[in-house]
Parts: C-alpha cells; structure tokens; sequence
C-alpha cells in the first residue's frame, strides 16, 4: 500500500557549498573514535582496556541497563585511549587503527531461514543494533518491545545533506538483505519514503512499502514520514533506521563482516572542493577535509548538517550516524545596525526588510551567527508555517519549558524528535533552542513515564 | 573599527555585573552582537525580536506624522485660523504652523512615554538580571498616539509607570504579560483621570485651557473638539463627510484619526508578516457583524428616534470603521501576540469577538462612546480559553486516533 506524501508547510534552506557528485576515497584515518554521549541516554559499559587489541566488530561496550545492546568497534586496531570527563563519565573511545582492517567473522547469516528472535539477536550480537531507533523518545531501540512499524526515509531535504541516491548507488544487494531481515521484527510494515522525482534504489527492492514523498524541507525528514502515515499513539513504539545504516547491516547479514564504510557528504560555503567520499565511521574529520580544502580558516565543523549536527573541532572525528561533514564560516562579528537595516544577504521567512522572498532560488553563505539574542517567546503563528505536523509547536515547546507532563503527552510528545523542530528553531524570532528543549523534555517522560 | 572594539571591550568588562543588562541593551542597539549558535541549529534566520519590533514601529511612524500635523490642524481650524482642508493633501493642513503645535504638543508624548517606559524596563532588567526586552519599543510608540493631545504630562507619566509595572513587569516581562500594556497605561488614564480622557473639550488642543479662561471671565467662544462618536452619542448632527473621516481631517486620539493611513500601515504588516491577517480581518468582521445588527434592530422599529441610542445604532454598519478607533484598535493594539490569542483558529474568534464587543460597547455605553481599547482588553483576558479549547481540539483528534486504534 503506497502512499503518496506531499509536503506544503516547511521551508528549503538552499546554501552555497553544495557536495559534487563526484566520489572519492578519503585516506585511511590513523585514530578512530566512539563517543558514547552519541548514544543518547546510554551508560556504557565497558569491556576492554587500554591497549586492547580488537578486530573490526569486536565488542568495545555494552549499555549498563540493557546488556543486549553491543557497540563495536569499526576497524582493527589498538584501544588507545579511554577519555573521561566530569564525574569519569567515558567521553571518548580512541582507537589507534591498523593499517588493513581484520574482522571478526559472524558467518553468512540464512536471512530466508532466520526466525524474528534469531535475526534479532544477530543483530544484537553482532553490534548492528545502535543503528535501530525507536519513538517515542528518539533513543536506541529496545529490543523487548515489537514496533508496530518500521521507518525509512530515503529522502533527503535538509541543506547540503547527502543525497541518498547517490550515496547507495550499487547497495541493492546489501539493501534488499538488511530490509528482509529487518521487516521480519514488526508485524507492521517496513515504510520507505523516496523523493518522489527521484529514481531511488529503493523502488525495486522486496518486502518494504515504498512511498513516494514531494515538497520542502522536512518532508525528508523521518519524523515527517511517520506522522503522515502511521502517526504514533501512547503506548505503541515505532523504530526509525538510516538507510546508511542498513547498508552496514545488510553487509553483515551477507558477508558476516561488520563494514563500518560509509560514504558521506563533505559540504559548506567554506569547503574548497565539496563532493562525497568514501570514508568509515569514526574516521578522523581532517582526513577529508585537507583532501577538498578550507576557503578560510574561522570555521564551523558540522557532524551532520546545518539543522540538526553537532559541532566538532578540526581534530574531531565523524559520528556514528553521520553521513553529511557541513563546514561553514563562524559569525562571531558584531553588525553594524544589524538589526534594522534592509537584509539581502541573508534568509528570512519574514519581509521585514529582509528580501529573500525577492530571490526564492538564490543559495545563501550563512554562518553561525544567532542574528539576535535569545528571548522569551513573542511572535506566534510564524512556526505553523514550517511545521508540517499535526502538532502545536509553540504549545508544546511551552509544556516542555513548564514541564507539564500531562500536556507534553496530550499535545503529540511521543510522536516527535528534536530534528523535526529543526526549522522552527532557526526561524525563531526569540532564538530559543527548540531542539534543547524537546530534547530535556524527552528525557524527562523517559525518567518520569519510560 | 575603534567604536566596534571600544565596545566589545567595554561588554566583556561588565559581563556577568549587575549592569550588564543595561549596557548589553545600548550595545545591542547599535550592533548586532556576535553571539554565535552553540548546539541545535548552527544556522539561523535573519530576523530577531528587534526587527520584528522596528517593523511595527515604521508601520505607526505615518500615524505619529500625521497627528503631529492634525493637532495643529484641528486647534487652528477650531480657533478659526484657517480653512477647513480639502481632502488629503488640503492646501491648509500641511502647513509648517500646523507641523510646529503638533512636534511642540506630541513630542513630549513620545519623549515621555519612551523615558519613563525604558526607564522602567531598565530598571527591572537589571535588579532582575535579565535582558531589556524589545516589547516597549512599540508600548512606547503606540501610547502618545492613543491619548489625548493636551493630558497633562505627569498623568501620563505616572500611568505609564502603572502600565509597564502592573501590566508586564510583575508577569516576567515581555512575552509573560497577559494585558497589553499600552492598552494597560490607557485604561488606567481613562479610570483615573476620566475628564481628561473623554467629553468634547479634550481631543483640540487648546480647549481645555479656552474654557479655563472663560470660566475665569474672559470674553471668548468656547473651542468645540467633539468627536464623531461623541455627536452621534449626543444625537447631535455630524459637522464631517465621510472622505474627512476616512482622511482623517477629524478631532480623536492623537494617532488614531487618519484611517487611510492606518489601512497603509496594516497592509506593510501584513505584507512584511509581522502583523496577523487573521486577527485584522476578523476585528473588521466582528464589528461589521455588530454593526449590521444594531441597523438591523433600528429597521425592524423596535428603537425609535428618540431612544438614547438610536444615533449610534442607526450608524450604517460600514460606518463604524472609519470613525473612532476600531480600525486602529484591530490593527496595532488587537494584533499583539503576547496578548493575542497564539492559535490560528483562535485568533479568527477572538479578533471577530474583539469587533463585536467594541462596537457593543460603543454604542450601549453611555459616558464614553468608545469601547475599543475595554473589548480588547476583555479579550486579552479570554485569548487562553480561546486557545485552551483550540489546543483541546488537537489533542481530542490525537485521542480520537488512539480510540480508533484500541476498538
């Protein structure tokens, strides 16, 4: 049963620094790292030491709460350094890697034969779990609840995000086994979205309901997929996968070889070279980044893209689920009558003397700077404009704010994830972090309801 | 750039201080600071609260010109000077004379209100620790163009310090308020000091004092400033046309006469979308209702022509916009998000219930023939049960899934 989603409310960000649709393979990065803080909500536990040796897909640690859940590591190589920060909470897993990768072998997993609670394990045992999230709460999936559906988006509409018909070119195979194996852990269905005027490799494959998505930013986001199709109710669980993600699982259920490569997206107005490279989790960022080259040296490095990553250092290392390196100029300079004067230069959703709805195609050079300060809530009516939900979000920033766990669940909580109010922050007039804020209030229903 | 480094040295030695505040709002005005995202978006867009407020207030600047020139206008028609004008551009409303008793007369409105105001906001800021807040820029604007032009300035004075203490601070500040407070400030002149509020001696300048000096003994005609709504209350013959009203060559509220350039203003809001069309549209909706109703009730006879309110009610329905200040109650004053009701739907409802009262008030209320600024007020009031009951209707549809989900 396809469906075909269009979406109105929501705005594309178009920048300069776009990646070229040109591949290459990134050098070999010396170091790579974990950092479990990624993991969110997740205690690690670990079960090697310094000066470990591991092979690629040796277990590094398991969830405190959760043993089931394995992470792995994502090349051969020596543990090197465990970094702990306040409170000797693990902050970073540094792996000195080896030259050649060696894997651990789990064999070629059956998937025809694999009963639900069989493939579950493997993936599991295995470390291809951290990959599956579920809603409500927008954590690592627990492997106790079933889902009543499963969610893939396959479209991407964030700026200068990785165009996901690019980066699975030729992954058929590897596609086709990790979404066999993964609809057999719902009953419910294996939901795709792809762009609706792309040719997306997802369109031929076997046990998964494909369903066509157009219009603007969020619609690819996965958040948007769910609410237009199956909506989350109190008590039901979804799961959301990267489709990245399942091409490392499929690898692993064909090869029995846990491949941590990936191919990311390396964009920005500051990046000489933009275009896709071939590279691993947990790779050194500086590796592709001295390969395309920096057009200055103020910069902002994005694990992820503009909307929704986080921010490393030059020396920093790619995240678990990234596949989008976003570099753009800081904006650490005071402007002058900034804040009357008639704007060409910048994106607005407004015309108050701001004139992108003159140029609706032209791509912008944005950088850090917040444009304002930060306030308490004025302007209404604006957020609706850019969020596609059927959700209040102004009424339930607010309930998150005032901590009001009734309404926060009343008002749509279990159905949202701080991405999908992306737009709405950098709209915001009062510059509040609406991602912060969904994001505490997650946590606290997590606490207070699980 | 000395000034821009001066500057950023100056921030960085009075952050974390008791001043900081108020030197980061001074700051701030002239540079848009170098605060950059940390965490969530690292991208945002160009607007801010400040923008957001500077388009307000170049909407009302045409209304503030245009009083300046009006009072001079109307207080030298009124002693006879000078012809009525003709139109918009009359030859004798436009004149440097009109333009100098209007900057002498309004100007320390706009002083006053912005000083003592800011003061006010400063104040708190810093015992409170937290940033000024853009909302005053426009209470300030808004104030000296909803009273009369000759109030005495200490009354404004200590009701603008009514207004922005009782009507914000003590909620938290910009965005906590549940009363407008330029709204606030009126209500409290209009309470407190109710001659000077109302009647037909205040809206010219100059009356007041003509009948001060007549009551002395001075042998002079009194200065007759009545208002449209005024004569129609009194059942008194309406000495204005239309063209007059919608021009604005008429005695009012400093700001609130010329309703061309209000519509000019409320469309620049609309345009730039600052300015909710809902609550605009629907404020216009809402009286026209009322005032088809109250038309409605004369045509059947049950209010004859010697009925106290037969004059106001038999206003045709259309009328009602261009006299008093409804349209610029609906388009500065109604439209106040903080105060407003947040929803989309339920901004239609209480912009239309905003219309309909105040053209109620307008016409049943005896001693002061405009209700604008109370029905606003009012509905400042009910805009979280407005929202309330709306917010109900997004949740009830998210049960109603789960109801269909369980059965």
């Amino acid at each position: 049963m396809s469906k075909d989603i269009k979406i109105k409310k929501g705005l594309n960000i178009r920048l300069n620094g776009e990646a070229g649709k040109t591949l290459s393979k990134a050098p070999r990065s010396r170091t790579f790292v974990i950092r479990p803080s990624e993991f969110h909500l997740i205690t690690p536990k670990l079960v090697v030491k310094e000066g470990a040796k591991l092979k690629a897909g040796d277990v590094i640690f398991y969830s405190k709460a959760e043993e089931k859940i394995k992470f792995v590591s994502p090349v051969s190589g020596i543990v090197q350094k465990i970094e702990r920060g306040a409170k000797r909470v693990i902050t970073e897993i540094v792996i000195e890697a080896d030259q050649k990768d060696d894997y651990l072998d789990h064999g070629v997993a059956s998937i025809v034969s694999m009963d639900e609670n069989e493939i579950k394990n493997h993936l599991l045992a295995t470390g291809c779990w951290p990959f599956i999230k579920q809603r409500p709460y927008d954590i690592i999936a627990n492997p106790d609840i079933k889902p009543k559906a499963i969610f893939v988006s396959a479209f991407s509409t964030a700026p200068l995000a990785a165009d996901f018909d690019f980066t699975l070119m030729g992954k058929e195979k590897e596609l086709q086994a990790a979404v066999s194996a993964v609809s057999k852990l719902t009953d419910g269905a294996l939901n795709v979205g792809v762009g609706k005027n792309s040719k997306s490799i997802f369109e031929g494959l076997k046990d998964i309901s494909v369903h066509t998505v157009t219009g603007i930013h969020p619609a690819g986001n996965v958040g948007t997929l769910i609410n237009k199709l199956d909506p989350v109710n109190k008590g039901e669980v979804v799961w959301t996968i990267s489709p990245q993600d399942l091409v490392v699982i499929g690898e692993l259920l064909l090869t029995g070889k846990f491949n941590a490569e990936r191919i990311v997206a390396l964009s920005g107005s500051s990046v000489k070279n933009p275009k896709y490279y071939t590279t691993k989790i947990g790779s050194e960022v500086s590796t592709i980044l001295y390969t395309s080259g920096l057009n200055e040296e103020h910069v902002r490095i994005i694990d992820g893209n503009v909307l929704s990553g986080n921010k490393i250092t030059p020396k920093g290392h790619l995240g678990y689920y990234t596949n989008t390196v976003t570099v753009i100029p800081e904006g650490d300079d005071y402007e002058f009558f900034g804040w009357n004067k008639p704007v060409f230069n910048k994106l607005s959703v407004t015309r108050a003397l701001t004139f992108s709805w003159l140029q609706p195609k032209k791509k912008y050079d944005l950088n850090t700077n917040t444009n304002g300060e930060h306030r308490a809530f004025v302007v209404t009516g604006s957020f609706e404009k850019v969020f596609p939900l059927d959700i209040l979000p102004m009424q339930i920033l607010k309930a998150c704010k005032y901590e009001d766990l009734d309404e926060m669940e009343a008002l749509g909580m279990y159905e949202v994830a701080p991405e999908d109010f992306a737009l709405t922050e950098f709209i915001c007039v009062s510059k509040q972090p609406h991602q912060d804020i969904i994001r505490k209030g997650l946590d606290l229903m997590y606490k207070e309801i699980g | 750039m000395g000034l821009k480094n001066n500057l950023h040295q100056l921030k960085e030695k009075y952050k974390g201080t008791k001043m900081a505040p108020a030197f980061n709002a001074l700051h701030t005005f002239l540079y848009l600071p170098n605060e950059t995202t940390q965490g969530g978006t690292h991208i945002k867009a160009a607007d801010d609260l400040k923008r957001t407020m500077n388009t307000v207030i170049m909407a009302l600047l045409p209304c503030l010109i245009y009083g300046m020139f009006n009072a001079g206008y109307q207080h030298y028609l009124a002693l006879g000077d000078i012809e009525a004008a003709k139109g918009f551009f009359g030859s004798t409303f436009w004149t440097w004379d009109n333009l100098v008793i209007g900057m002498w007369k309004v100007l320390p409105l706009v002083i006053i209100s912005y000083g003592v105001g800011l003061a006010v906001e400063f104040l708190f800021a810093v015992i409170k620790g937290h940033e000024v807040e853009e909302g005053y820029l426009v209470t300030g604007m808004l104030v000296p163009l909803i009273v009369p032009i000759d109030i005495p300035l200490w009354m404004l004075t200590v009701a603008v310090i009514f207004g922005v203490v009782i009507g914000k601070e003590v909620f938290g500040g910009t965005g906590m308020n549940i009363l407008n407070p330029a709204l606030t400030i009126r209500a409290f002149l209009f309470f407190a000091y109710p001659t000077w509020m109302s009647g037909d001696k205040v809206w010219v300048h100059g009356a007041v004092e003509r009948d001060q000096l007549i009551a002395a003994g001075e042998n002079l005609d009194a200065i007759s400033g009545e208002t449209i709504l005024g004569a129609y209350a009194q059942n008194n013959a309406v000495v204005y046309d239309y063209w007059d009203m919608f021009w604005g060559l008429i005695p009012g509220s400093v700001g609130e006469t010329s309703k061309f350039l209000i519509i000019i203003g409320a469309l620049f809001l609309i345009f730039t979308k600052i300015g909710s069309w809902r609550i605009i549209v629907s404020t216009l909706i809402g009286a026209l209702v009322m005032g088809l109703i109250f038309n409605g009730v004369v045509d059947a006879g049950w209010i004859g022509e010697t009925n106290k309110f037969y004059g106001l009610m038999n206003v045709p329905f259309w009328q009602h916009l261009i006299i008093g200040s409804i349209l610029f109650g609906a388009v500065y004053m109604a439209t106040d998000p903080v105060t407003a009701s947040q929803t989309n739907k339920g901004k239609w409802i209480y912009g239309f219930l905003i219309g309909f009262i105040s053209i109620m008030i307008r016409v049943f209320n005896p001693a002061y023939p405009e209700g604008v600024f109370l029905a606003i007020l009012l509905m400042n009031v009910f805009a979280p049960t407005i929202d309330h009951y709306v917010v109900q209707g997004n949740v009830k549809r998210r049960m109603k899934r789960l109801k269909i989900k369980t059965n």
